[in-house]
């Protein structure tokens, strides 16, 4: 008998808005003025925040840090299409969409900065910290979806973020396929930035493209252009729409570039060409919406100056708390190890406060 | 009052668990129309469907990671590992994101979830069937490990570890599943997380012991004493994480000796902390060194040797005869 195919599959490309700034009219999600303008805004502040941390970090102000330059449109389109019945559960490369989401930029510096109180997010409710093992958080998401299917929440998903080293991950295969299997509201968005620290894509794996992973868990899955800020906000938008009708999860491959190195601590010139990184600065995704604006007579260069100022200004206040806030006690460690009070933490904490009055720190 | 083994028991607290709070679901690998492989979730699928008693693909680290984020989402779930064996696929999201949530984020995400397996060997059972770890698990800050002993014991401590606002391993000793009944009240009951049972009081010696040890432990006791006309004075620890310091290091002040059963291996474990703790406390009461009868650093052998290794009533008589000898 001879062979026959029993499934084909496509993986579908979206892009709305070309390198050249134009739009598909048939994509295009048709945005009004002030979500645009939202949308450039959020970009640019993540560009501005990251770019101002690379400073702090190279200063000793900061500690290392995973820059997000070069991605702000595959997490800030999404979170344009987030409500705060929405939850986030990023992974550590959306920093644009975290301001976004309304998580002050100080707690982000705090987290770099070796603080705990930067995984406490006032003002961005449903918002679950960074999460610095790669892929762990996945099935999070998926737990946190099944808890809003079991209560019957409307109108209201998970959105989780991870990056292309992370599909390599048991936990991606875990909670994805449980994901799916649940039908549960979620929105997985892979940020394909073609690196994991020195692992290029190529090493991570053959399949020609990340979106048909999630094809196999039998999610509805695509490919975006990951530095195309219409076509993330389309994407999501519409996976949330399907999310909300209880038609399950989908999966976004979001092809983007990591502009930047890993983190502070890393030297991408060791493995990576210029050139490379040169044909990635082209696709910059502000560029392109820059452009877009212009055509669409919403921004000029004052505008852009203006902005410029209000961000740095913005960026200038976060700082300013991260640096004067005053850091806790010490022995606030022992503060929430448990929910409960336990005898022996509790001789621990007395003998930690007579070493911290007798010595100096690493003494 | 129901004459009851371990596995009713412990169906008997997830019963009524999810009968009185909504935001409690079962969830595991065949829990839900099989009722699980030890029938631990028995009637659970029929009563509350399968949105609450969840079958899961297999996948042990999905199956805890889901439960972090149901758990930090507001539900309260119960995950089953079906063999001791296979919760080592889990360690990486329990040490990696359970323990730590509450701390990380200062208490303004908690956690609460109850990872429960049956653990231990005695049952002639296939490799990685028969794993009694639980020192593993004891030495992750964050997380409380909860070892019941008999049926009355983890009912009343499966009912306070659902309810505990703290992730808790909920280890059960297997080869205790249906060994014996006990008289297990139809009425709400709970013992506290973290605190020691003194099974019964002595003045010569200690013994500490817990989950499928106690049953060797205490026939061992029971002949030394009708033996040697001694009182000794047994607990049952429950709780291994955290551990009740204060009432061991009571106990073997009184004593002045102790002996420790363990089923697991011997070098830094439970029982190498309860050691540390005796000597820290109540140092100057010792009249004799702490004898540690457990299980030897091996690798868990298979079954047809296994009742070499594990404890049993001779080598713990043993060992409190030689205690009481120094």
């Amino acid at each position: 008998m001879p062979l026959k195919d029993t499934r084909t599959f496509t993986i579908p490309f979206l892009q709305v808005l070309g390198e050249d700034g134009k739009v598909d009219p048939k994509l295009d999600p048709k945005l009004g003025d002030d979500q645009l303008l939202e949308l450039y805004r959020g970009m640019v502040l993540g560009r501005e925040a990251d770019q101002r941390m690379l400073k702090l970090q190279r200063q000793g102000r900061l500690g290392t840090f995973s820059p997000s330059t070069g991605q702000e449109a595959a997490s800030c389109g999404p979170l344009l299409a987030m409500t705060e019945r929405d939850w986030l559960v990023p992974a550590f490369r959306e920093l644009g969409g975290m301001l976004m989401r309304g998580v002050p930029f100080s707690r982000i510096l705090m987290f770099w900065g070796g603080q705990e109180e930067g995984n406490v997010f006032p003002g961005a409710p449903n918002t679950l910290p960074i999460a610095v093992i790669v892929g762990s958080q996945i099935p999070h998401a998926a737990g946190v979806a099944y808890a809003l299917k079991y209560r019957g929440e409307k109108n209201a998903a998970v959105v989780t973020f991870f990056g292309d080293g992370a599909t390599s991950q048991g936990d991606f295969l875990e909670g994805a396929n449980m994901a799916a299997v649940w039908k549960v509201p979620a929105v997985f968005i892979c940020q394909n930035n073609q690196w994991a620290i020195s692992t290029p894509i190529t090493k991570q794996t053959v399949s020609e493209t990340i979106a048909q992973k999630g094809l196999a868990f039998g999610m509805t899955s695509l490919r975006v252009d990951g530095n195309d800020a219409l076509a993330m906000y389309k994407a999501t938008r519409d996976a949330l729409d399907q999310a909300y009708r209880g038609d399950g999860p989908t999966f976004i491959e979001a092809v983007t570039y990591r502009l930047m190195m890993h983190t502070t601590a890393d030297d991408p010139t060791k493995y990576r060409s210029e050139e490379q990184v040169k044909e990635w600065e082209k696709k910059d995704p502000l560029i392109r919406f820059r452009i877009y604006l212009r055509g669409k007579k919403l921004w000029d260069d004052d505008r852009e100056a203006a902005l410029l100022e209000e961000v740095k200004q913005e960026i200038d206040a976060g700082v300013r708390e991260y640096e004067t806030r005053e850091i806790a006690r010490p022995e606030t460690a022992f503060d929430h190890v448990y929910g409960t009070r336990h005898a022996h933490l509790e001789e621990q904490r007395a003998e930690f406060l007579g070493a911290l009055q007798r010595s100096t720190p690493h003494g | 009052m129901a004459k009851m083994t371990m596995v009713q028991a412990i169906n008997l607290a997830l019963l009524q668990e999810m009968e009185k709070d909504p935001s409690v679901i079962v969830l595991g690998e065949d829990v839900g129309i099989n009722e699980g492989v030890f029938r631990v979730t028995a009637g659970l699928h029929r009563k509350f469907g399968e949105d609450r008693v969840i079958d899961t693909p297999l996948a042990e680290s999905g199956i805890l990671g889901t439960s972090i984020g149901m758990a930090l989402a507001g539900l309260k779930p119960v995950c089953e590992m079906q063999f001791d064996g296979f919760s080592y696929l889990a360690i990486g999201q329990l040490e990696g994101h359970a323990t730590r949530y509450r701390s990380r984020t200062l208490g303004h995400f908690t956690c609460p979830l109850v990872m429960r397996f049956p653990y231990g060997g005695g049952v002639r059972a296939l490799e990685h069937h028969s794993e009694a770890r639980e020192s593993m698990y004891a030495l992750m800050p964050g997380i409380k490990v909860v070892i019941p002993s008999g049926p009355r014991n983890a009912r009343a401590l499966l009912v306070a570890a659902i309810r505990d606002p703290d992730p808790v391993v909920f280890m059960e000793p297997k080869r205790s599943y249906r060994a014996f009944r006990e008289e297990v009240p139809e009425e709400e009951e709970t013992l506290p997380i973290g605190q020691a049972h003194v099974v019964q009081e002595g003045a010569d010696l200690t013994v500490v012991s817990w989950g499928a040890m106690m049953r060797a432990t205490q026939q061992a006791v029971a002949e030394v004493q009708d033996r040697r006309g001694v009182g000794i004075e047994l607990i049952d620890l429950l709780t291994l994480a955290p551990l009740d310091q204060a009432t061991i290091a009571a106990s073997v002040k009184k004593t002045g000796r102790c002996v420790v059963v363990q089923e697991g291996p011997r070098f830094y474990s439970a029982s190498s902390e309860i050691v540390a703790t005796i000597n820290d406390k109540v140092f100057e009461y010792l009249e004799a060194p702490i004898k540690r009868v457990t299980g030897y650093d091996v690798v868990t052998p298979y079954f047809s040797r296994e009742e070499h290794f594990i404890p049993g009533p001779d080598k713990v008589a043993h060992g409190i005869e030689e205690t009481l000898d120094f």
